[in-house]
């Protein structure tokens, strides 16, 4: 009984995709870097100043694809059973739940407490 | 009665059971297992009524002087945390590892020594919790830890850390257990038994592990902040650094609600085991069990500041934490209307199991009123800390939660000890658990409304609470009798001969197929189920009661050796923070000794040589 | 590690192995959570710099302290776990054919990175620490070396597992029927990179 092969029916990625998706990750990384040093390096400037707002979304959905891409691909979920993702998925869903709340509880506890 | 004709030793060996210690320090059999997390936890149960019944002796009258203020604080700290950790849990695993793989009909579970290598750090973290009463430091801060009673400012002695590196390696116990349970439910199910025809146990157990694998993290993370506030000068909960006390509490409960969870889930597994049978009759809705304990587990990680009602997070924070914490009533009254649905029109058996299981219900419904009342956070300002609380988690975890676990005592008893416990003893410590509870924790209700703060060594006489006090000191006392009679009825049935036959109650689900107890690798062939309730399904087809099991040779079976690494693992670990809690003194190279001597376990265990894994009973691959 | 020949009929089809690693994972996502909404929440209430993205002056001592986050090195860092990951993917497909070279080369490869990504961190916290950074200094510093350190803990714990497989590869003891042990621990690994790619926009971009 082989439950190996049962994961690998549905396709499997090559060693050059691998490759190009590790390509993909290196380049999101030099944008996310990018995007920090144009935002708020030394040599910012007009454009730094009108990125700010933006700052926070855009770095979190690059981290964001670069975190589905070694999710799909390199742990391999794209092609597994579904039910790996779900034991991903759902964890995540929590954590997520836990840091958003934590950080609004104590934004709002700290402008509550001093006056807000 | 397929054994009366052979002697203990010959009906030991028809089993393949091996005796003496080294059997029990090496064993990887979930049936061996369980009885360990049983007996264990049982001894720390009776240590902490102990703790309670000295804590009710003090409260007896206004002014006492029975105990002083620090012993008093120690003996509620560890009341409550030896109940929680010691007993309810552990005991609920001791059900977790001796019915789960029967009740899905395979051969043990998916990870035998990652299974005692989990029993192994429960032992040696609940003795290391244990410990500190010979130091005369055993801790003192309330079960839940909160900061900054525990800097180092305002509790500079050990005992604090005997509590968080306590529970450290705990943690590390429920874990591991965690993921051994979730895939062996998940994998390891008899052919033909899909999700939606586990027996419900299983699923509310299923549903305790992901509870655990997601909130014991947390709880991780905060001890681990507050031993570094402690050992190594961080400010995490400290205001003068400019931490915020408020986080601990935020980080616990996040871990605490869902613990209460934990603590509740397996119970509502096991009664919805016991009044199906004793009535006769399916469980009434069983999709819509699953679902409402599926959805209280999910909702429980959103609810956790109703613990923080009087910390002044403001009115936004609270409102939503009380509706969510109202909605979570919903899905628990949905629970109690099936069991009750279970019930109606079915042929009622008042046995012993029974009895527990009934009364669990009105016991726990009690405690949900209560609950809910507590869930309005100005009705909260006034209950909060006061007695009120105490009777609302005592109505749901002692009569909750301890009744159902003695409901599932008596019931799986046969099955696991092969001799049943006797009726009529039984029904004493019944009434005398019955009336003893509620004699001990009605009257807290009351005396809450009225004043009388928790954590509190004495209260004055002005407040005129005595009468009451001293009628929950009688119950306690009364509760004392009931367990001495359990006590006594395990006593006296275990001399008795193993001859329990394989189904006493009628049941309905594949433990009961197999001898009392089961022989070592439990079905000699694999079941194939078709449906829920597959043993009433059986007896069906059949037209009366199945013919008495015989445990069979266990012939071309394949099972688990033996193995100490789980042990010396287990050792290891527990090594690490008996070095962090002597680090101040000794440094840093015990905990690196510790570190290693745990890899040099582990690393044996993973290639222990000629260990191979259990053949599951065919099949597979749904 | 248990024979793979022996592989088990499961329920599922799946391996409880792999099952139990991502299982695992899954709890250790809130555990990682946690850390870090300690630092998100942390960080602010720091009383005294120094601090991450901006220079701080002493009161006290007049002294200047410059702004903690170096982007160069842990940029570097960062890329290389990054590529790690491919290299234990590209490890892992060497095993799964039997090709030893391949599979020897590219773990060897993942184990350079990660020696090299806990070396990183290493000079790092002690730079930090020279620049005026400690753990009792202020919350962002209890907070970043609770973090990183407990991150840095887990590519190390990753580090012994992959160092074991290595030599496990060497000794021929990992054949394609016994790859998905190498398989179970890359998810280890993978999942310890993804991690690093929450932290490093959180802790070292976002101010």
């Amino acid at each position: 009984m082989d439950a190996h092969s049962t994961a690998h029916e549905h396709g499997h990625p090559t060693p050059g995709t691998y490759a190009k998706i590790g390509l993909f990750l290196f380049i999101l990384t030099a944008l996310e870097v990018g995007l920090y040093e144009g935002t708020y390096g030394d040599h910012a400037g007009a454009l730094g100043a009108s990125l700010q707002p933006f700052f926070v979304p855009l770095l979190l959905a690059l981290s964001a694809v670069k975190f589905a891409l070694v999710a799909m691909y390199y742990m391999h979920l794209k092609n597994d059973s579904k039910l790996f993702s779900g034991v991903f998925v759902f964890p995540i869903i929590i954590a997520a739940v836990i840091i958003v709340g934590l950080v609004i509880l104590q934004a709002y506890h700290w402008a509550f407490s001093t006056g807000g | 009665m397929a054994t009366t004709v052979l002697g203990e030793q010959q009906v030991h060996a028809a089993h393949g059971e091996k005796t003496g210690l080294w059997s029990w320090l090496t064993t990887v059999d979930h049936k061996r297992i369980g009885i360990l997390y049983g007996a264990t936890a049982f001894f720390f149960f009776l240590l902490g009524g102990l703790e309670a019944l000295l804590i009710r002796i003090q409260l007896a009258r206004p002014d006492n002087t029975f105990l002083d203020p620090d012993t008093y604080n120690q003996l509620f700290t560890m009341h409550g945390t030896s109940m929680i950790f010691l007993a309810i849990m552990p005991l609920s695993a001791m059900f977790f590892n001796y019915m789960i793989p029967l009740l899905i009909g395979a051969r043990d579970v998916a990870f035998p020594r990652l299974n005692a290598f989990s029993y192994w750090v429960f032992l040696l973290g609940g003795l290391f919790l244990n410990v500190s009463f010979l130091f005369g430091a055993a801790p003192d801060q309330g079960w839940y830890g909160y900061a900054n009673l525990t800097s180092r400012q305002y509790s500079p002695g050990p005992n604090v850390d005997f509590w968080n590196l306590g529970l450290q390696i705990l943690g590390i116990a429920s874990l591991a257990a965690g993921v051994n349970f979730f895939v062996t439910v998940i994998n390891l199910r008899a052919r033909g038994m899909t999700m939606m025809r586990m027996p419900m146990f299983v699923w509310m157990s299923f549903i305790t592990q992901i509870l655990i694998l997601l909130a014991f993290p947390v709880i991780t993370v905060a001890l681990i902040l507050l031993m570094f506030d402690r050992f190594f000068g961080t400010h995490f909960f400290i205001p003068a650094g400019g931490g915020d006390p408020l986080l601990w509490q935020h980080l616990f409960w996040i871990f605490g609600h869902p613990e209460v969870y934990i603590l509740i889930l397996p119970a509502f597994g096991i009664i919805s085991e016991i009044l199906p049978v004793f009535s006769r009759k399916p469980l009434f809705g069983y999709a819509a069990m699953v679902f409402s304990g599926a959805f209280i587990a999910f909702l429980g990680f959103g609810v956790w500041s109703h613990h923080m009602f009087t910390t002044g997070m403001g009115p936004i924070a609270d409102t939503f934490f009380s509706l969510s914490t109202m909605l979570i009533a919903i899905p628990t009254g949905v629970k109690i209307f099936n069991w009750m649905g279970t019930m109606w029109g079915g042929s009622l058996q008042y046995k012993t199991p029974m009895y527990f299981a009934v009364a669990f219900i009105a016991m726990f419904i009690i405690g949900g009123l209560s609950g809910v009342m507590h869930a309005s956070p100005t009705a909260d300002l006034q209950q909060n800390d006061t007695y009120f609380i105490v009777a609302h988690f005592h109505y749901v975890l002692f009569g909750g939660s301890i009744f159902a676990l003695t409901a599932g005592a008596y019931y799986w008893w046969p099955k696991m000890f092969g001799r049943m416990l006797d009726e009529g003893l039984g029904k004493v410590h019944f009434w005398l658990m019955f009336v003893g509870f509620n004699l001990t924790f009605f009257p807290m209700h009351i005396v809450g409304l009225n004043g009388m703060p928790r954590r509190t060594y004495t209260y004055p006489a002005e407040l005129g609470l005595d009468l009451l006090n001293q009628i929950e000191t009688v119950g306690a006392f009364i509760l004392t009798a009931a367990f001495t009679v359990f006590l006594w009825n395990i006593f006296k049935t275990s001399r008795k001969p193993r001859n329990a036959p394989a189904d006493p109650w009628n049941g309905a689900t594949l433990e009961w197929a197999i001898t009392s107890p089961p022989p070592e690798w439990n079905f000699s062939e694999e079941p194939v189920v078709h449906g829920r309730d597959p043993l009433w399904e059986a007896k069906r087809q059949r037209g009366g009661p199945l013919p008495e099991p015989s445990p069979g040779t266990g012939a071309g079976i394949h099972i688990p050796n033996p193995s100490y690494w789980p042990l010396v693992s287990a050792i290891g670990v527990t090594a690490i923070f008996v070095a962090i809690m002597l680090s101040p003194k000794l440094g840093a190279i015990p905990v690196v000794v510790a570190v290693a001597l745990t890899f040099f376990g582990l690393y044996n265990w993973l290639f222990e040589k000629g260990y191979s894994e259990f053949s599951t009973p065919g099949g597979g691959g749904h | 590690m248990s024979d793979s020949a022996h592989t088990l009929a499961t329920s599922t089809g799946l391996d409880s192995r792999k099952l139990a690693i991502w299982t695992f994972i899954g709890s250790e996502c809130l555990f990682f959570a946690s850390l870090i909404s300690n630092y998100l929440v942390q960080k602010p209430r720091s009383l005294v710099g120094p601090f991450a993205h901006e220079a701080w002056t002493d009161p006290a001592s007049g002294q200047v302290f410059e702004p903690i986050i170096e982007i160069p090195l842990v940029t570097v860092g960062t890329a290389l776990l990054l590529f790690s990951s491919l290299f234990i993917v590209l490890a892992l497909n060497g095993a799964q054919r039997g090709n030893r070279k391949q599979l020897l080369g590219w773990l060897g490869a993942t184990l350079a990175c990660g020696i090299f990504f806990v070396g990183m961190q290493v000079y790092e916290f002690n730079h930090f620490v020279h620049k005026g950074l400690t753990l009792q200094q202020n919350l962002f510093g209890a907070s970043f070396y609770v973090l990183t350190g407990f991150h840095g803990t887990h590519v190390t714990i990753g580090v012994i597992w992959l160092l074991t497989m290595f030599v496990l590869a060497l000794r021929r003891q990992l054949p394609p029927e016994r790859a998905v042990n190498l398989e179970i621990a890359a998810l280890y690994w993978h999942f310890v990179d993804v991690v690093w790619i929450i932290i490093f926009p959180v802790v070292y971009l976002i101010k």
